[in-house]
């Protein structure tokens, strides 16, 4: 068994901490570590579906009882108080709803970004802060550090490849400032958290991780917003506006995907086809050739900074996606607006998903993109 | 530490656990026939003996289960399908909305898989149903009604059901009646051959007796069909080999309870006087749940609403410096839901997210009400402030 993560020692002060603990291993050694730093733990886990499923099914969710019953477990294990809180409405209200509405309006949301902007940052925050409790403890891979000037930084985890601070970029400085992440100072691998796990007795050492998205049980994306938004056959044009192909819903398309689209009509040039466009108001999907995809700037709305709002242009690299690399850009507030122009063009970025915007390993903040700028213009 | 969750569980009497224990070295099948089966069936017999003395029923009319929620099921089931089986037209049950759920979900199953209609009998605001009320219900078709099922006293509010009426309109139409009695035994008079009561569930847990062991007192003329088959143990109801150290144990639990059952009534009567008191007192406008009259509650219920707040949030901050207590309503998977017994009740359902409940038993004592009552009303003003979620 190797342990590579530093040694957690006491707590300078002992905090009450309330641990959210989806059921995971995760979260569970988040929680382990925030005790053992001699903080006041509490666990909660976090009901977020009104009709649970009893049992996990493959990789997928977090809210069945069988993962409030694994938490609760890790919980007595690590000798910690455990509740479970019931925060499905919200969690319908703010994240489920809002995801629906942003396919329905032809974008491509981020449901984990809104849920610790919503509900794990600011649901669960403002109740734990209201019941005395210091700060809230989750197990994302991302490290708060304060700054020279005091404020709350947050950073890219030591190990870059299981960085989660991309979902963490709504965070505003209360919310860093009430945030412990235990795992964001670890190198350690997943097996060597896995092994952490188990040497801390807790029986989630050898859980499958979660995948995809959370209240979708089955995977089934596209189904699942067929049975909300309903399906009506539409057209698949190309940049010419020429018929090319039917579809089921717009919503089951995502700009830049290739799969799936079914089309009857080669291109001419034979090369692969993208969806470059989705209009929900027609329920038209345009698609063309890849390099229609080239994207050379974006308009990105409700602009959320970790730090102080910049002023003036700035040049930082951006992450477009959950797991996407960095890109140079340069960016800059105009009115509510983050005007973002990239060095180089970049594919497949989806009104809807956010960026998110780091100089260096710092996280300086996110908007949800509204629009993009394409290098070659195509018919919308 | 103060534990006000007596009604959920209630810590094991010194004598039971040395019962048990006596009981729990030796070996012998109650329904075996050699020596070791002969000295298991007597402890069995004795305790059968012991427990229908305190409970006013004959040893013959004792049907042990694992259980209260066992003990619910055969009642319930039992007699419905035996009655429906005597006369097909009987298809009507008669229930109290505010039952417990080892009896609402056993009658809502009837509904749901054997074509039951049920009759969820009115209740007023502390959840008591009326003879006149039973009476009305049964008048609509006596001849359909399977039977009836009316808990003694309720695990929530406390409130006290006038069995022995309800059960005498029962009986002046023939129709069996069931009574939940697990939170009645030792808080309250519970004496079976007093009232024309078809079946009685008592547990034994809840009066200070071992987990997994309860009965059925159930009269002789009645014959439920058996929710369990096997080896015809128990009148053939029943089956299943006897657990002799349970079943020993929870007879001399039952009978110290009933015993002491006065005392108790009064002295935890006056503590839980003392604690609506002092909540009261703390948090003025917290809203006591079930009859406000002493006489018409369990001695050791109190049940609050505390407007504004979440019970789950009171309870963790209560239990933070080791109050425990529960919010009184059923959880699926550690939430909270609407009471259903409150909101039977005519509770606002906003009110009703807000309630805890305190359940007192043999080992509370002064320092329990005074701690919590220093406790209730800071813990009242940080839920408040953290609001529904």
């Amino acid at each position: 068994m190797t342990e590579t993560h530093r040694e957690p020692g006491r707590a300078r002060r002992p905090l009450r901490v309330l641990a959210a603990m989806s059921g995971g291993v995760d979260s569970a050694v988040a929680a382990a570590r925030a005790a053992e730093a001699g903080h006041e733990v509490t666990g909660v886990h976090l009901a977020l579906s009104a009709n649970p499923q009893s049992f996990r099914t493959g990789a997928r969710g977090c809210c069945t009882l069988e993962d409030s019953r694994d938490a609760r477990r890790a919980a007595d294990v690590i000798g910690i108080p455990f509740y479970v809180w019931d925060l499905a409405e919200r969690f319908r209200a703010d994240v489920v709803d809002d995801f629906v509405a942003e396919y329905r309006a032809g974008r491509t949301p981020n449901p984990c970004l809104r849920c610790n902007e919503k509900i794990k940052f600011a649901a669960l925050l403002d109740k734990a802060l209201a019941l005395g409790f210091d700060a809230v403890c989750t197990g994302h891979y991302a490290t708060v550090r304060r700054g020279a000037d005091g404020e709350r930084e947050l950073h890219r985890s030591a190990d870059q490849d299981k960085d989660q601070s991309y979902v963490l970029g709504v965070l505003d400085q209360r919310q860093l400032a009430h945030a412990m992440f235990p795992l964001g100072d670890t190198r350690a691998t997943k097996a060597e958290i896995r092994a952490e796990a188990q040497r801390r007795g807790l029986a989630v050492a050898r859980k499958p991780d979660s995948h995809d998205i959370c209240f979708i049980a089955d995977g089934d994306t596209r189904g699942f917003l067929a049975g909300r938004l309903g399906s009506a056959e539409g057209e698949i044009v190309d940049e010419d506006g020429r018929v090319v192909g039917t579809h089921q819903g717009a919503h089951g398309f995502t700009i830049g995907q290739r799969r799936g689209l079914r089309l009857g009509h080669p291109a001419p040039d034979g090369k692969p086809r993208y969806v470059l466009d989705i209009s929900p108001v027609d329920n038209r999907v345009t698609v063309g050739p890849a390099e229609s995809l080239d994207v050379v700037a974006l308009t990105g709305i409700r602009p959320r900074w970790c730090g102080r709002t910049p002023t003036g242009p700035g040049a930082y690299t951006a992450q477009l996606r959950a797991h996407g690399g960095e890109t140079p850009v340069t960016a800059e507030l105009a009115g509510e607006e983050l005007r973002v122009r990239f060095a180089s063009p970049v594919r497949g970025v989806a009104p809807g998903q956010a960026i998110v915007l780091y100089d260096g390993s710092r996280v300086v903040g996110s908007a949800t993109i509204a629009a993009t700028e394409r290098r070659t213009a195509h018919v919308a | 530490m103060p534990y006000f969750d007596h009604a959920a569980t209630t810590p094991m009497l010194p004598e039971a656990i040395a019962a048990m224990t006596e009981q729990l070295a030796r070996t012998g099948n109650a329904s075996a026939l050699h020596g070791s089966g002969r000295r298991a069936r007597r402890a069995v017999e004795e305790a059968r003996e012991s427990l229908a003395g305190a409970l006013g029923a004959l040893p013959s009319e004792v049907v042990f289960t694992a259980g209260g929620t066992e003990a619910d099921n055969l009642a319930v089931k039992g007699l419905y399908w035996a009655r429906r089986d005597a006369d097909p037209r009987r298809t009507r049950v008669l229930a109290s909305p505010v039952e417990h759920h080892a009896v609402l979900d056993a009658v809502q199953w009837l509904a749901d898989h054997e074509g039951a209609t049920v009759d969820w009998l009115p209740v007023d605001r502390y959840g008591r149903v009326h003879p006149d009320a039973l009476r009305a219900a049964v008048e609509r078709g006596p001849d359909e009604v399977a039977l009836v099922t009316v808990m003694w006293a309720n695990n929530e509010i406390g409130t006290v059901q006038p069995v022995a009426e309800l059960a005498a309109v029962a009986a002046e139409y023939g129709i069996p009646m069931h009574a939940d009695a697990v939170q009645a035994v030792g808080q309250l008079p519970v004496d079976f051959g007093a009232c024309p009561l078809a079946a009685v569930t008592v547990s034994g847990h809840k009066i200070g007796g071992p987990y997994g062991i309860g009965a059925l007192l159930l009269g002789r003329e009645w014959s439920p069909t058996p929710v369990l088959h096997g080896g015809g143990q128990e009148r053939e109801i029943r089956s299943g080999t006897l657990d002799v150290p349970a079943v020993t144990a929870f007879a001399v639990a039952a009978e110290l309870a009933v015993a002491r059952r006065e005392r108790f009534a009064r002295e935890i009567g006056a503590l839980r006087d003392e604690l609506i008191a002092a909540v009261l007192a703390a948090v003025p406008d917290a809203v006591l749940g079930g009859d406000p009259d002493p006489a018409g509650r369990l001695p050791g219920n109190a049940h609050f609403a505390f407007p504004g707040c979440e019970g789950d949030s009171l309870l963790l901050l209560l239990d933070a410096q080791g109050i425990e207590c529960s919010t009184g309503s059923a959880c699926t998977a550690g939430v909270a839901q609407p009471s259903h017994v409150l909101l039977a009740a005519g509770a606002d359902r906003e009110l009703a997210r807000g309630t805890l409940r305190f359940s007192l038993g043999h080992t509370s004592v002064k320092e329990d009400v005074a701690a919590l009552a220093e406790a209730i009303g800071p813990a009242v003003r940080r839920a408040r402030a953290a609001g529904l979620t």
